[in-house]
């Protein structure tokens, strides 16, 4: 009878077990873009060689933020991996709510990371989430437009040259902005285009004390050169136009130059949805001569919340998807044009990804931006279209909502800057800086 | 003396109640029309109305890339439960306030509608704590509790308007016949209540169908209904407005086919009692 009992206890035990191992599943929370996705078609490649299946949470980028952010902070443990972006990495490692990424095998080879990413993604030297793919910023122009100007455009131009070039560009009767830039609310929209832009006018948005810098003479330089030069050669309505707008404005042929992010390249050469894609020129982006340019930097990086089950198979997901054995999946299958870009220094290395368009001025561009030191004058945060510290997100949302009343004409840079400064003083204070 | 409504001001009224009706529906319209459109076609400018190459390959990519059936049986066993056990606990607390009313009844029910005034995030922390210590977090059970307690005080005041245009005397018969409490609400209110009731119900279906704050921030996977499905197409980098109209056309779908059957039963709960 024991016996009996004992066999069947064992028989239970090893049912359980083998069930255990056969259901090891890890959740993925990410956002919804091109990269993101097409790694989600290749999942089964790596269930079918570790076995750990995955389940994934695709949300809009905004919503993801939220729902993470909730997540993590009070332990939830809804997610095994995150994505997270170069804000929150260093402010959650700090915060002891995300597992260091030590300890990862030699062939994963975490010194062949883009330095300006890992940097970026670290806390004290600590990496704490691995970038899937990263970008800067740059000018993305037609050639076309630009040779009717009887323009060149330099491979690292000044803002003068653009605000010129923008102008002649300019074509109201054929419907053709001489530039597109972003207008839109939201500090990862509007917001960080200026932010970005404000470094190379020698801008910044707090000094040494953490005092807000908004009644400095560099910020109102800034948005008057911005306001100036699009009320002129911008396309109607820029107050709203955001990455999305922008991206439609160009590939309809509409703008003659676009500043954004490095991804956008290529869906502006892609002649699928494209109506431009055969001419397209690529520069950095513009400086004022201070010695910093207006590119941002970001990653979109894959990190473990520290209440997670699933150390081992997040880690083993992570090493994975960002390997080198990826970037070179997709190449294989998709075409070097479809690699996840700028997270990794072998690629720009490989004479394959060479000959992609736009491959050396993303690698330049990301290259030329130092988050450790973003501005001309010294400053006491980390990042450069935004500052690593949890306030400064809802802070940035509020100041970008005046500078887009500015946009739309709904008030004068002196009130916006006046009402930021106001504003974020009182913030700053209220938070014990 | 009677209002004579002219040949002239009743076509000027079905036009304008047409205008009206198809501004209302045009967004909808045009999310489904841009559906069947490429990515290109749908950013074109001006805008292509019909004359475009229809094509179903986004709703073929939406297909291949989401399981949509799970997320559509989520919204319907969430939708659904929530506003039955919405509607068994404000039956009761309806008939206590139309046919037992105290002082305090209409204290009663503007709180109970006051609690919609609260923002909903505003209370996110303390539901998301509650739903860690309870193991709620992404089950179907946890959303149902939620979606019902936030439509609760909405069907309270609908039925609790409806059951006020019942007599109390008709209820008073079929107590001195000897109904209990339990006869009388089931037997003999709830059945000339069914317009009322089914507007309600109806009503309170497409408001948990629709909730997109609760039904996001508190699943991952295994309850995620099609607000979840919807917002994975939605993307602020990147053009995929095409197919974010195909996934969100497959999610308004039933719901659409169910309000155009259910409408007659509809407006007639929403118009019960409007004309004595």
């Amino acid at each position: 009878m024991y016996l009996k009992h004992a066999l069947r206890a064992a028989t239970a035990m090893t049912f359980v077990a083998t069930a255990a191992a056969h259901a090891q599943s890890i959740t993925i929370a990410t956002v919804n873009n091109g990269d993101m996705i097409r790694m989600q078609g290749y999942t089964d490649k790596f269930t079918e060689a570790t076995g750990i299946d995955v389940e994934w949470v695709t949300l809009e980028e905004n919503v993801l933020r939220q729902r993470v952010t909730t997540d993590i902070t009070t332990n939830g443990g809804q997610f095994d991996i995150m994505t997270i972006g170069m804000y929150e990495t260093p402010i959650w490692g700090a915060n002891g709510w995300l597992v260091p990424l030590d300890g990862l095998s030699e062939d994963y080879d975490v010194g062949d990371i883009l330095p300006a990413m890992s940097g970026g993604l670290s806390h004290e030297g600590t990496l704490y989430a691995a970038p899937f793919y990263g970008e800067s910023s740059m000018i993305m122009y037609r050639t076309d437009l630009m040779e009717k100007a009887g323009m060149e455009m330099p491979e690292a131009p000044s803002w003068q040259f653009i605000k010129e070039a923008a102008a002649a560009m300019t074509d109201r009767d054929a419907d053709i902005n001489g530039i597109c830039l972003r207008g839109k609310a939201g500090w990862g929209e509007g917001g960080a285009f200026i932010t970005a832009m404000s470094n190379s006018f020698g801008a910044r948005w707090f000094d040494e004390d953490w005092k807000p810098q908004f009644d400095q003479p560099e910020w109102a330089d800034t948005l008057n050169f911005y306001v100036e030069m699009m009320s002129e050669s911008g396309p109607a309505g820029y107050a709203t136009n955001g990455f999305n707008e922008n991206l439609s404005l160009f590939q309809q042929g509409k703008c003659g130059m676009w500043i954004d992010a490095t991804v956008a390249a290529s869906f502006v050469t892609n002649p699928t949805d494209s109506t431009v894609a055969d001419s397209v020129g690529f520069a950095l982006a513009p400086d004022t001569g201070l010695g910093k340019r207006s590119n941002w930097l970001w990653a979109w990086a894959l990190a473990i919340p520290a209440g997670t089950q699933q150390e081992d198979a997040a880690k083993q997901f992570i090493e994975w998807a960002t390997s080198k054995d990826y970037i070179e999946l997709v190449a294989e299958n998709e075409g070097w044009a479809n690699v996840p870009p700028g997270a990794r220094t072998s690629l720009y290395e490989n004479p394959e990804y060479q000959k992609v368009p736009f491959a050396k001025m993303t690698l330049d561009s990301i290259l030329s931006a130092d988050p450790n030191n973003p501005t001309v004058k010294p400053v006491p945060y980390v990042g450069i279209q935004f500052a690593a510290i949890p306030e400064f997100a809802g802070i940035a949302t509020q100041v970008s909502q005046e500078f887009s009343a500015v946009y739309a004409g709904q008030q004068t840079v002196e009130e916006a800057l006046a009402k930021a400064q106001a504003f974020t003083a009182e913030e700053m204070e209220a938070a014990g800086y | 003396m009677a209002r004579t409504v002219t040949t002239r001001r009743k076509s000027f009224n079905t036009a304008l109640a047409w205008a009206v009706g198809l501004l209302i529906f045009f967004p909808i319209l045009w999310t489904i029309l841009t559906s069947f459109k490429t990515e290109a076609q749908a950013i074109a400018s001006p805008p292509l109305f019909l004359n475009f190459n229809w094509t179903l390959e986004n709703y073929a990519i939406v297909q291949e890339r989401s399981d949509y059936m799970r997320f559509l049986w989520n919204s319907v066993i969430i939708a659904g439960g929530s506003t039955v056990l919405g509607v068994i606990i404000a039956v009761p607390a309806a008939w206590a306030m139309a046919f037992v009313p105290s002082k305090r009844t209409k204290d009663i029910l503007l709180w109970m509608l006051s609690t919609k005034m609260l923002p909903a995030v505003g209370v996110l922390y303390p539901i998301y704590l509650l739903f860690i210590r309870l193991g709620l977090l992404d089950t179907r059970g946890g959303l149902v509790v939620v979606l019902m307690l936030i439509n609760l005080p909405i069907i309270v005041w609908m039925l609790y308007t409806y059951f006020r245009e019942i007599p109390g005397e008709i209820l008073e018969a079929a107590r001195m016949d000897g109904a209990t409490l339990k006869e009388e609400i089931l037997y003999v209110l709830t059945p000339m209540a069914i317009p009322g009731i089914a507007s309600t119900v109806l009503l309170n279906f497409i408001l948990a169908w629709n909730e997109a704050f609760w039904t996001l921030n508190l699943t991952a996977v295994d309850a995620a209904p099609l607000t979840a499905f919807i917002a994975s197409y939605s993307s602020p980098e990147g053009l995929f407005f095409a197919k974010l109209s195909a996934a969100s056309t497959m999610a308004i779908a039933p719901i659409l086919i169910l309000g155009w059957f259910s409408q007659k039963q509809l407006v007639r709960g929403l118009t019960f009692g409007a004309v004595k």
